[in-house]
């Protein structure tokens, strides 16, 4: 955990912005219940009080499996001729780096006496963490999940029901994440009183992007120690995908003062990086490379929107990268050039993951497996010694990967066919 | 213009109890919210708020998001919108209600793409509320009502709509309360929207017992105040204004009429029926002259 780090974070202190990026553009009812949790969030997650940091630390060890291991991958080190090592929040419990930001929130939502947790989900990783999170520390929880993510993430559904979590279907719009969040913020004005929102990414309206970052910065704090022991110095480059950005920012916060290290946040390319504003569609989520500065769900950054500022429909082969927008602090960062963007399509993200499954016995998440792609696509750029940030466990794509696999030729890709009968 | 140096505050203070109008522009077309907008108009409103549909309006309940949708459908846009203003001659004065996003953004429609920035030099200028304003006023509306711009982040949007001569309007939640209140309150301009209950936009059967005590609260503050968020019939009305309110807000319920009506032109007529049954509740609600707000009477309970 990075509270160290933050006492001298200038920029992103008291007025919650990040440059240019960032705020807190909501409706009023919520701008007392922001004040709330900020103050909750200094006191308990930069001060400690009453051991919040402590208690949190500790479960995180017994209840999630902290530390994760930071791994050499043998086979892929000798692919690209450099040091590969795999930063595994795929053996996170939920089987994603999620549960570090569901697990601190709802801690925090007991801590400052809320009686009722909600959460939007878009792949459902979230949802089970915060699910999980919630039964653990036996809080009442409820998921607004889009229609079409509900019926594409079946196995996601069941988990969170499994933790006794209610699952609302959202039926507005395309029915994806942009809606769920829509959805639980209007849930949140009407019950805010007694509920606390466990935001999913690096995300929303201040405190939120920041308290989530830090939640999440133990990947990178660990990556430093571990790579130090083995390594014997700091990485020359860090790789992890960007959805919203909360693995990218928790992996990369530790190193951000360290220039030499190169950071690098790989988003979904998609199937293209045009746009089609008539239709209102980008078929992609490369919002850092390609988006505009603008407000959604409470916060400036960087978004896919038309000319005339309605959002657009992203679209990624990874539901977990599918989304309009993204971090403010990234988009800072990227705006600053410590972070560089990088995206890979829908197709390179097939060839990682199953590159990583054959050659590491190791099934990354279809969101990771970006990140491998990159790897792939551009190792020669990353210098001598490599970090990429394995976010999550691919369980969950088994199925996706099956059907967008037999409609391509893939050059990793074992011969799908005999997984029939 | 007469003793206030606001039109909005005017229509409000003049027409004493005043009702506030609002529709979705372009549900579900451009032509028909002109006729709408004017049947509103004649069956009495002061103010009309024109929604400019935001394809994420996380403030709005089910039956504003439906006309959004289907005006966004119908391929609204901000130019189109602009254009119904410039076109509407109505009594009441105008208030346009829409996302910070749509502000932001208007006016750079033609600034380069990020991609095709990476290719030429030219940076894309930052997002800028000054032509949405200036285009605002220039279309002849005298306000805007934004609803995820709490007053904390609203000083460009301030600035810009002082310059221009145009109120922006800020919401008072049941939540807002102690140093905000204050804050806010002392920056009032044209009225404070109060919000009736926590929560989203839509018609209900009843006035939310929070109305009552958010009304209590305020009445300290001597600025015009109308309530939103909820509010249906003209018996409504009545209650809001006999327990200090300056007017009501009106929205869900005018949408559900342009939503179920068989005919445009039916859609009008009840329309202005609508908004003459409203009125007539708010004025039989200021002659019920209450003194100290303990002595109004408790809403029903069913
Ligand atoms: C395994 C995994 N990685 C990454 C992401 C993307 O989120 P973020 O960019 O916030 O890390 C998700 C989101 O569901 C995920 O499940």
């Amino acid at each position: 955990m990075s509270t160290e780090h933050d006492h001298d974070d200038g920029d992103a202190g008291r007025t919650g912005t990040f440059g240019d990026y960032g705020g807190q553009y909501v409706p009023e009812a919520l701008m007392p219940a922001l004040q709330e949790l900020e103050d909750a969030y200094e006191r308990y997650v930069l001060e400690n009080e009453d051991g919040f940091m402590d208690e949190f630390r500790e479960r995180m060890h017994d209840f999630g499996g902290r530390p994760t291991p930071l791994q050499r991958a043998d086979r892929l080190s000798d692919r690209y001729d450099r040091e590969v090592y795999l930063k595994r929040e795929d053996l996170l419990h939920g089987g994603a780096h999620k549960l570090n930001n569901a697990l601190g929130q709802v801690l925090l939502a007991k801590y400052m006496g809320k009686e009722r947790i909600i959460a939007e989900t878009g792949a459902g990783q979230h949802g089970t963490a915060t699910a999980m999170a919630a039964a653990h520390l036996d809080m009442p929880c409820e998921i607004y999940m889009g229609r079409t993510d509900v019926n594409r993430q079946r196995p996601n559904v069941y988990r969170m029901r499994m933790n006794g979590a209610e699952v609302n279907p959202v039926e507005a719009g395309s029915a994806t994440l942009k809606e769920a969040i829509n959805e639980t913020m209007r849930d949140w004005a009407t019950t805010v009183e007694r509920t606390h929102y466990v935001i999913g990414s690096v995300v929303g309206p201040h405190p939120f992007p920041q308290m989530v970052r830090d939640f999440q910065a133990v990947i990178g704090d660990e990556i430093r120690e571990q790579i130090r022991e083995k390594a014997g110095r700091l990485p020359d480059s860090v790789v992890a995908c960007a959805g919203g950005g909360s693995n990218t920012m928790g992996t990369f916060h530790a190193f951000v003062p360290d220039e030499d290290v190169d950071l690098v946040a790989v988003e979904a390319g998609g199937s293209s990086l045009d746009i089609d504003e008539s239709e209102g569609l980008a078929p992609n989520s490369a919002t850092l490379s390609t988006g505009t500065d603008g407000v959604l769900h409470g916060a400036m950054t960087k978004l896919l929107q038309s000319g005339d500022g309605q959002i657009m429909e992203s679209h990624s082969v990874s539901a977990g990268l599918d989304y309009a927008g993204v971090g403010p602090e990234l988009s800072h960062l990227v705006e600053t050039g410590r972070v560089t963007p990088a995206n890979v399509d829908d197709e390179a993200a097939l060839n990682g993951f199953h590159r990583l499954s054959r050659l590491e016995g190791i099934i990354p998440a279809l969101e990771s497996s970006h990140a491998l792609g990159y790897l792939e696509e551009s190792a020669d750029e990353l210098g001598d010694l490599v970090v990429v940030n394995v976010s999550g466990r691919g369980d969950k794509d088994l199925e996706t990967v099956l059907e967008e696999t037999e409609k391509r030729d893939l050059e990793a890709a074992p011969d799908v066919e005999v997984f029939d009968g | 213009m007469s003793e206030y140096d606001s039109e909005v505050e005017a229509a409000i203070r003049e027409n004493h109890p005043a009702l506030i109008t609002y529709i979705t522009a372009g549900d579900p077309s451009l032509a028909d919210t002109k006729d709408y907008v004017e049947a509103l108009d004649r069956g009495g409103s002061d103010l009309i708020e024109l929604g400019l549909p935001f394809s994420e309006p996380i403030a709005e309940g089910r039956t504003i998001q439906d006309a959004i949708n289907r005006a966004l459908a119908a391929g609204t846009t901000p130019e189109g919108f602009f254009e119904l203003v410039d076109d509407l001659e109505t009594e009441a004065p105008l208030l346009v209600m829409t996302y910070y996003n749509m502000i932001l953004q208007y006016g750079d429609s033609e600034a380069p793409r990020a991609s095709e920035e990476a290719s030429g030099q030219r940076p894309r200028a930052k997002p800028d509320v000054r032509p949405f304003v200036e285009r605002a006023a220039e279309a002849g509306l005298s306000g805007i009502i934004v609803p995820d711009l709490p007053a904390e982040e609203a000083e460009p949007l301030r600035r810009a709509c002082d310059d221009n001569g145009l109120d922006l309007v800020f919401i008072i939640a049941p939540t807002t309360e102690g140093e905000r209140l204050d804050r806010i309150m002392s920056h009032v301009s044209g009225f404070a929207y109060v919000q009736a209950r926590l929560g989203t936009t839509g018609a209900r059967e009843n006035v939310s017992g929070a109305t009552h005590e958010s009304l209590e609260r305020l009445s300290e503050y001597d600025v015009p105040k109308a309530v939103g968020f909820g509010v249906s019939k003209g018996d409504h009305a009545a209650e809001i204004v006999e327990a200090g309110a300056d007017g009501v807000i009106v929205g869900s319920a005018l949408v559900d009429i342009v939503a179920s009506s068989d005919t445009p032109e039916a859609a009008v007529d009840r329309l202005e029926a609508k908004a003459r049954e409203l009125k007539r509740g708010a004025r039989s609600g200021a002659e019920t002259v209450t003194i100290d707000p303990e002595d109004a009477p408790e809403p029903e309970q069913p």
